[in-house]
């Protein structure tokens, strides 16, 4: 999933200091798993930004919805009837659907609560970690399961590097060396040899060397 | 036990302290209480095991809250105790009253609010 982390109150208070009415628009999808922007943290944000306004003697009215998703545009048009009155909306969904909401509501103010940091999953309960570089060529295959573009902090692809020490990487004792973690894990399924294949330099075009990406299905479009 | 505490407290019951949510704690706020204490049982006495750590967690975490948007968090205290001890729960009735007396009444009153709409659920 996508995981994001709600900006200080503050920030977002001063996006729409100018502003009387609003739509807080929050997220059923990502940003709902990673408790940052669902519709319990949509209520908290509205309520802190009312409060916040009533103590400057300039109250701010709000008006809340939980979309199944913003990245989707069959989610985002039934708010059309919302969003005439109201000054400014802020989104609680990632950077895509800021923008799919700004897109839509073209002549409205659009504001992301969010910033959205990367691609994971939980580890515990309140926990994400990266796991996905998001570069276009997997090569998991190659490295047991483990990647090296995201959880190597050089990205290389024919590590360790010297800076791996006891399994831990150089630039923090918290941080797992990756290439320890893809050595030990193929050790154990008995592909050493398979690490004795140099890998070539990679081909960011498929990355974001290559511009903003598209995916298309032509076997799924109507029409 | 006839005992006496101020007069001002509004107790507000739920199932256990663990359902205690931000929303439920700044509404609160919204609708004019000065303070809030809420009040679980004893750590370690939970019938649903962690519900009043959980409670301590989000108190906390909206007591942070509260700092970061001007209201202030010292208005709002967790407080552990059991149903059984009467005058423990007197005494922390007057201690939060003293507090809030001292903080004064909530500057949310003052001001008029916004108004606030929920679009049902997820759309």
């Amino acid at each position: 999933m996508i995981i994001a982390q709600q900006k200080p109150i503050k920030d977002i208070a001063a996006m729409i200091e100018d502003c009387k009415k609003v739509l807080l628009v929050g997220c059923a999808g990502c940003v709902t798993v990673c408790l940052s922007g669902g519709e319990k943290e949509t209520e908290v944000l509205a309520s802190s930004l009312r409060i916040m306004r009533r103590l400057q003697g300039n109250p701010l009215e709000t008006v809340t919805i939980t979309a199944t998703r913003q990245c989707d545009p069959e989610y985002i048009e039934p708010l059309e009837n919302l969003v005439k009155d109201v000054d400014a909306i802020i989104s609680l969904a990632c950077g895509v659907g800021v923008q799919y909401l700004a897109e839509r509501f073209h002549d409205k103010w659009v504001v992301p609560a969010q910033n959205t940091m990367f691609v994971g999953g939980s580890r515990t309960h309140g926990v994400w970690e990266e796991r996905c570089g998001l570069c276009g060529d997997c090569i998991l295959h190659r490295t047991g399961g483990i990647c090296p573009i995201i959880r190597c902090s050089k990205s290389i692809l024919n590590g360790p590097c010297g800076g791996s020490q006891y399994g831990k990487c150089e630039i923090s004792k918290d941080v797992d060396c990756a290439w320890q973690l893809i050595y030990d894990r193929m050790k154990a399924l008995g592909k050493l040899d398979k690490l004795m294949e140099i890998q070539p330099p990679k081909d960011w075009s498929k990355s974001r060397d290559g511009g903003p990406r598209k995916a298309i299905r032509e076997d799924v479009m109507i029409g | 036990m006839r005992l006496q505490y101020s007069s001002n407290i509004r107790i507000i019951e739920m199932p256990c302290s663990g359902t205690i949510d931000h929303r439920v704690l700044l509404q609160a706020f919204e609708d004019g209480a000065d303070g809030v204490f809420v009040a679980g049982c004893m750590e370690g006495d939970c019938h649903f095991q962690k519900g009043n750590y959980r409670a301590k967690k989000r108190v906390n975490a909206v007591k942070k809250l509260l700092d970061e948007i001007g209201l202030g968090g010292d208005r709002l205290e967790m407080y552990n105790l059991s149903a059984a001890m009467g005058p423990r729960f007197a005494e922390i009735a007057n201690e939060m009253t003293e507090r809030i007396r001292q903080l004064g009444p909530s500057p949310l009153r003052k001001n008029k609010a916004g108004t606030s709409r929920k679009e049902g659920d997820v759309a």
